[in-house]
């Protein structure tokens, strides 16, 4: 009664048998239904995830602003992104902002996570006010702090700097101070969630070493520097790698702050995507400086992930 | 219920799954913690004691400026006068409060209209998320097709890339569909949909799934269940917690979007409240008026955010586990 499909017609009688592929029984074992549940998932990764991604790949190679028909011109996009004048710019600003975040807002969260985890008490209303600027809309957030930046003697931060008889400051107006202004405020808005990361992996901790480096003498800092950071090597060196591909793709920040001002001082690479496709509408252009972007940020989570490992292992 | 909870704490030592029915148990009690670095008799020492409180009331009014400052600022500004915030900020705490200021970014300058369009677009985009990923997580994890690793292979693969390399090609499907030809521009379909198509919440949801004991869904499956009974009756139920985790944690994330809706909402009546201020502050809208529509942009978060704390934080964490 049972309809068979023969898959392979050379091999031996017994090895038929058990390669028939028989639909009432894919159908009774649920194949079926699997294909249904798959359906969604499939056409909307299909859509919106694996085809932009195979999408991207060869609209680097193309001409095309959506009005003339898309021309095939090989490397033509990228020869042409990378002699930009501006590039070199605006990488060494994105890389800038990279280094300044990683030195600024890195320390703060692990330091808050390991005493907050110290607390017996209120430690819930210190993750509460931690975590507080991580919902905060970044939209909202930055026009309150462009605002708070404002360069006169009557901005907020000049006039609580000039209580103790520091400043006035230009932050955001001048070359030298808008990125790290930008970057002040990225650790502001970031530092709460991290914190509450690594809060979770502290929970991790094997705590009999502690135990053990009391009998030998330890203070609370060396037990602090020599068992509880080694303990957290792996969550930390991946939260510093999620932290660089983060700010490497930073657009809301410098965009709403200075949009890439003054004097180009705050421009990045995603600004510039923004602006290839979306002010000049050469999107291969920008895809192709994407793609530069995607395998620079590949290349890097490789060798960090090789070299992570090395040290995570001595 | 509680039989199955019960069995749950007794047959699994994954983290997840009996975590959350030990939590529900144990109600409101505070968690006796374990020791950290400081130990008890450390405690007791006065020099420990004197430098725990000094770092402790340091941290928590660095905390206080820093977390509810300009929370707490941008509340009294809502409700002061232009002119008065420009040119002394800091003063006006000693003005009078002007209620007018609502009525006028929310009329005026449309943010009631704009806060809707975000609160649908969040909405949206979470059920969106949770329907993709909920029946592929439960695809992965519970029906297991013999091409299941293949999927999952292929979905895990886009975590690696990183976003930015398709921004402009999904801005062109968005423009026109392919094969189907349609634009979903300036339709809040073209937020919703790409929503959906996150790797990182398959993952979550297909972890959990995973620490469900297989013989509850085999004992479901005898009693005649069917692969949506299973789901409906077995699986979700008992992965209330992370699907809370999941919403929440993409109710926020779309709240906090930028770009994307941007992008593909050029339509003023229907861009998010993020789109919408902006533009606000370029116009030539009363500051005041400004800074009363990004209080009440801010507060809806937060407020969410205080009521629902506890899920929030240890969703934070857990999702930070599953990046780790």
């Amino acid at each position: 009664m049972t309809k068979t499909i023969e898959l392979s017609a050379g091999a031996g009688a017994s090895a038929v048998r058990r390669k028939r592929f028989s639909v009432t029984k894919w159908y009774r074992s649920g194949g079926l239904s699997a294909v249904l549940f798959g359906i969604p998932i499939v056409l909307i990764f299909l859509y919106f995830s694996w085809g932009p991604i195979v999408q991207g790949v060869f609209l680097s190679l193309e001409k095309t602003n959506l009005v003339a028909p898309a021309k095939w011109v090989g490397l033509g996009n990228f020869a042409y992104v990378l002699s930009d004048p501006t590039l070199p710019q605006a990488a060494l600003n994105t890389l800038y902002f990279a280094v300044l975040a990683l030195i600024v807002g890195f320390p703060i969260p692990i330091l808050l996570a390991v005493f907050i985890n110290e607390l017996r008490r209120w430690d819930w209303l210190y993750n509460t006010l931690a975590y507080l600027p991580a919902v905060v809309p970044p939209v909202a957030a930055i026009l309150l702090w462009k605002f708070f930046y404002e360069p006169s003697k009557t901005g907020i931060f000049n006039t609580m700097l000039g209580w103790i008889g520091i400043g006035p400051f230009p932050w955001l107006n001048s070359e030298a101070m808008a990125m790290p202004s930008i970057v002040l405020y990225a650790t502001w808005a970031g530092a709460g969630a991290t914190a509450i990361i690594y809060i979770a992996a502290l929970g991790t901790v094997r705590t009999e070493l502690y135990e053990a480096a009391e009998i030998d003498g330890a203070t609370i800092w060396r037990r602090i520097w020599h068992i509880t950071l080694p303990q957290m090597r792996n969550i930390i060196f991946t939260m510093m790698l999620l932290q660089l591909i983060g700010t490497f793709q930073l657009f809301t920040e410098p965009f709403l702050f200075t949009g890439g001002g003054p004097n180009n001082a705050t421009q990045t690479i995603l600004l510039k995507i923004y602006n290839y496709a979306f002010v000049n509408g050469d999107y291969g252009a920008a895809t192709a400086l994407s793609v530069l972007l995607a395998v620079f940020l590949g290349l890097l989570s490789f060798v960090y992930y090789f070299v992570t490992k090395k040290w995570s292992r001595s | 219920m509680s039989v199955i909870d019960d069995s749950l704490v007794v047959s699994t030592t994954e983290q997840t799954l009996a975590g959350a029915a030990v939590d529900r148990k144990r109600g409101k009690q505070a968690t006796p913690k374990e020791r950290g670095v400081i130990s008890v008799a450390d405690r007791r020492r006065p020099a420990v004691r004197v430098w725990m409180w000094v770092i402790q009331i340091l941290i928590f009014v660095g905390l206080i400026v820093a977390g509810l400052g300009p929370l707490v600022w941008s509340a009294k500004a809502s409700v002061s006068g232009s002119q008065a915030i420009i040119s002394n900020p800091m003063g006006i705490f000693f003005t009078p409060n002007q209620w007018g200021n609502f009525a006028t970014a929310w009329n005026g300058a449309q943010i009631g209209l704009d806060l809707g369009n975000t609160a649908f677009l969040a909405v949206g985009s979470t059920i969106a998320t949770l329907f993709v990923s909920g029946t592929g997580a439960y695809l992965l994890s519970v029906l297991r097709p013999k091409w299941g690793p293949i999927l999952n292979g292929a979905i895990l693969a886009t975590l690696f890339l990183p976003g930015i390399i398709s921004l402009v090609p999904l801005y062109l499907t968005i423009l026109k569909l392919p094969v189907i030809g349609v634009s979903l521009q300036n339709t809040f379909w073209a937020v919703w949909l790409p929503a959906g198509a996150s790797a990182f919440n398959v993952i979550v949801l297909k972890n959990f799934f995973d620490s469900i004991p297989r013989e509850l869904i085999e004992a479901a499956k005898i009693d005649g269940a069917g692969p949506i009974r299973v789901l409906t009756t077995v699986v979700l139920p008992l992965s209330r917690p992370i699907i809370g985790v999941v919403a929440l944690l993409t109710v926020v994330a779309s709240w906090k979007d930028y770009l994307w809706p941007m992008l593909v909402l050029t339509d003023p009546k229907l861009q998010p409240v993020s789109v919408a201020l902006p533009t606000l502050a370029k116009g030539p809208t009363p500051f005041a008026v400004q800074m009363a529509a990004v209080f009440l942009t801010v507060i809806i978060p937060v407020v969410l955010f205080v009521v629902f704390q506890k899920q929030f934080l240890r969703g934070v964490g857990t999702a930070g586990g599953v990046k780790g």
